[in-house]
């Protein structure tokens, strides 16, 4: 089988000494920005951007797909003992897992969280493995109006999927985009919007972007919310959940694993809205459903197996299509560009062993983390005892030293400080950043195709509309936008967002 | 209230919208249009310009006729104060050198917290001022002056 000769692939390029300790630092790293609070995966990807470039391809994507979803996990620990979500996507956990601990079964809800985490991951790779070579297949076949659509629909699903006001999301895409274009014309040689910069030649560099707008645009909406008061941690006595607590976490994990993986491979969804979902299905239709609030297992088991599933199955539309769903999988699309490898179908083919090798190293990533997490929760309580005064000047340094490393130029510290500048207006003015971040990075690719396509139809631009898989990608774009403005889902999908 | 809209979120993000659209489409003629079939480097911007300015301006009005939440007092002492302490440093990098160019990014960004005291926020800065030149221009040998030219380095 196909699959086995890949995953026989995988193995044998994860397993190698190196790439194991690249898997072992990223998931590392990753749980512990997921456990100190205001420090998201985003920022941290963005910083570590730089560090990754000396490392090959392989190694360097498997430290980066590490943080992102050892910050998934470290994010729950926050959640549980401190009532403070280190990532948006644990903001659920808090909920029965505070009140877990406030009962003094902290350790089981951490255990609860580490084996849903474990198996949400596990089922998750062997889905990436089983649809991912099929999907590249057809993608291969896709032509420049293909390409446009399906980068129309994920724009489109990231605004729908984005909290707050539609209009306002579409914006910042079309903001993103515009941002996208500043730089050298591939087609004509014309610097747009350069403004005489000559440091802009190669366009905005997205981890500029990145760092400013959730690195330091973040900081000052921290410091604005900043409370005085020193957080109180729970005391962790049993991890051991007891025969009755497995009996209810079994079905809560498998099916906030089939929810996490099947949102997560939307655009714009991930691990964010796969918890916000799992929790509220969960709450809907178990048994102990009026438990909810008050310290039930399953409100701690399904959200954490689903945000877990979610963030790994993001990875699909990322490897197979070249198509970043999250402004981390924009930002790994962008390493592996920095790295010379061509994101979209071709990656399968041309690159088995980086392929296969991240997939595999997923599993591993994983399995470090359940033996890692739970004998070293000492430490991680420690380090979400970390006060933000403290935290927040040295996460500039690193994004100062990180942005200036970029390319040796004050230039681009600058423009980190702008677009902090930018990050924290947007904040207060409610338009997600995230939208912009990805159509930035989509822009000069859509524009690409866009006219790719037209110079094919001579200038008609019915071509999107009479080849059929792109008749069918736009299809399915204009029902989720017209889906998401009807009355009765809208209110829904503000609810999905006010569970907190 | 009616006459507070031109507080409210929505109208600040349509007037923002509205001027970088229409900024993005009026600079855009500078660069050659082309046609539909052989777009030229103007005709995609222009485009979008024009559609984030429609949006900008639909934002506004809507606004105008039902306000929304207001923006509330913006922080602007710590918005300058973490933005100075980004600028100090990029100017002070070669100059003054990474390890002097970091206490000034620490301390100027220290400064904007609540819990700001002197001598915390000078032990952390010598500290993250000390670690990161051993770390990233001893061990990793980036290409940083530890100290500036300013100082004689």
């Amino acid at each position: 089988m196909e699959i086995f000769a890949g995953l026989a692939t995988g193995f044998h390029s994860a397993l190698t000494p190196f790439n194991l300790l690249y898997c072992l630092i990223g998931v590392f790293i990753g749980t512990l920005i997921g456990v100190l609070p205001g420090l998201g995966p985003a920022a941290t990807v963005a910083m570590l951007m730089p560090a990754s470039f000396v490392l090959p391809p392989v190694s360097a994507l498997i430290m980066l797909a590490g943080i992102y979803y050892g910050a998934q996990y470290g994010g729950s620990t926050t959640s549980i003992l401190v009532n403070l979500p280190g990532e948006a996507s644990s903001i659920v956990t808090t909920l029965d897992g505070y009140q877990m601990s406030l009962k003094g079964r902290a350790g089981v809800a951490l255990a609860t969280s580490a084996i849903g985490s474990f198996f949400a991951g596990s089922v998750c790779t062997l889905i990436i493995a089983l649809f991912a070579p099929p999907l590249a297949k057809v993608a291969l076949k896709f032509g420049a109006p293909e390409y446009f659509s399906l980068m129309v629909l994920g724009l489109v699903a990231s605004v729908v999927l984005a909290r707050g006001s539609l209009l306002k999301a579409i914006g910042m895409i079309v903001l993103g985009l515009l941002f996208g274009i500043i730089g050298t014309d591939v087609n004509s040689g014309t610097q747009r919007y350069t403004l005489g910069f000559k440091e802009l030649m190669d366009g905005i560099g997205f981890v500029t972007v990145a760092m400013g707008m959730f690195g330091v645009g973040e900081i000052i909406l921290n410091l604005e919310r900043e409370g005085v008061a020193d957080r109180i941690v729970s005391k962790i006595t049993s991890l051991m959940p007891t025969r009755e607590d497995w009996k209810r976490m079994v079905a809560p994990i498998i099916r906030g694993t089939a929810l996490g993986s099947f949102l997560g491979v939307l655009p714009g969804g991930g691990a964010l809205l796969a918890s916000f979902a799992a929790y509220s299905v969960e709450k809907k239709i178990s048994k102990h459903g009026s438990e909810f609030g008050t310290g039930a297992i399953e409100g701690v088991a399904a959200p954490e197996s689903a945000n877990n599933a979610g963030a790994q199955a993001s990875f699909i539309p990322m490897l197979t299509l070249g198509i970043p769903t999250s402004p981390v999988m924009a930002l790994m699309i962008g390493a592996m560009i920095i790295q010379g490898v061509q994101p979209g179908p071709s990656v399968m083919t041309d690159q088995p062993a980086l392929f296969w090798g991240v997939i595999v190293s997923m599993w591993i990533g994983n399995l470090f983390l359940l033996v890692l997490n739970l004998p070293m929760i000492g430490l991680w309580v420690r380090l979400c005892l970390v006060p933000y005064h403290l935290l927040y000047p040295a996460i500039l340094v690193f994004c100062g030293i990180g942005v200036f490393s970029l390319s040796n130029s004050e230039f681009d510290v600058h423009l980190m400080a702008l677009f902090g500048i930018m990050g924290y207006i947007f904040g207060k003015l409610e338009c997600e950043p995230a939208p912009m971040l990805l159509a930035m990075i989509l822009g000069p690719m859509m524009e690409e195709h866009l006219r790719r396509a037209m110079l094919l139809s001579r200038g008609d631009p019915t071509i999107f509309l009479t080849r059929p898989i792109s008749l069918g990608i736009l299809l399915v774009a204009a029902v989720a936008l017209v889906a998401a403005l009807l009355p009765a889902i809208r209110a829904k999908r503000e609810e999905a967002f006010k569970e907190e | 209230m009616k006459a507070n809209w031109c507080r409210s979120k929505d109208f600040w993000s349509g007037a923002i919208f509205l001027g970088v659209g229409v900024a993005f489409a009026a600079y855009g003629r500078h660069y050659p249009m082309g046609t539909a079939m052989r777009m030229g480097p103007g005709y995609f911007p222009t485009l979008l310009g024009s559609l984030l300015a429609l949006i900008g301006l639909i934002l506004v009005i809507h606004t105008m006729l039902r306000p929304g939440p207001g923006v509330g007092r913006l922080a602007w002492g710590k918005l300058v104060l973490v933005t100075l302490s980004n600028v100090l440093f990029a100017l002070m990098l070669r100059r003054l050198g990474l390890a002097c160019a970091l206490v000034l990014l620490v301390l100027v960004s220290a400064y904007a917290s609540k819990r700001f005291r002197w001598p915390v926020a000078l032990a952390l800065a010598v500290g993250l001022a000390a670690g990161s030149s051993i770390i990233f221009v001893w061990l990793l040998g980036l290409p940083i002056p530890i100290r500036g030219t300013w100082l004689g380095g």
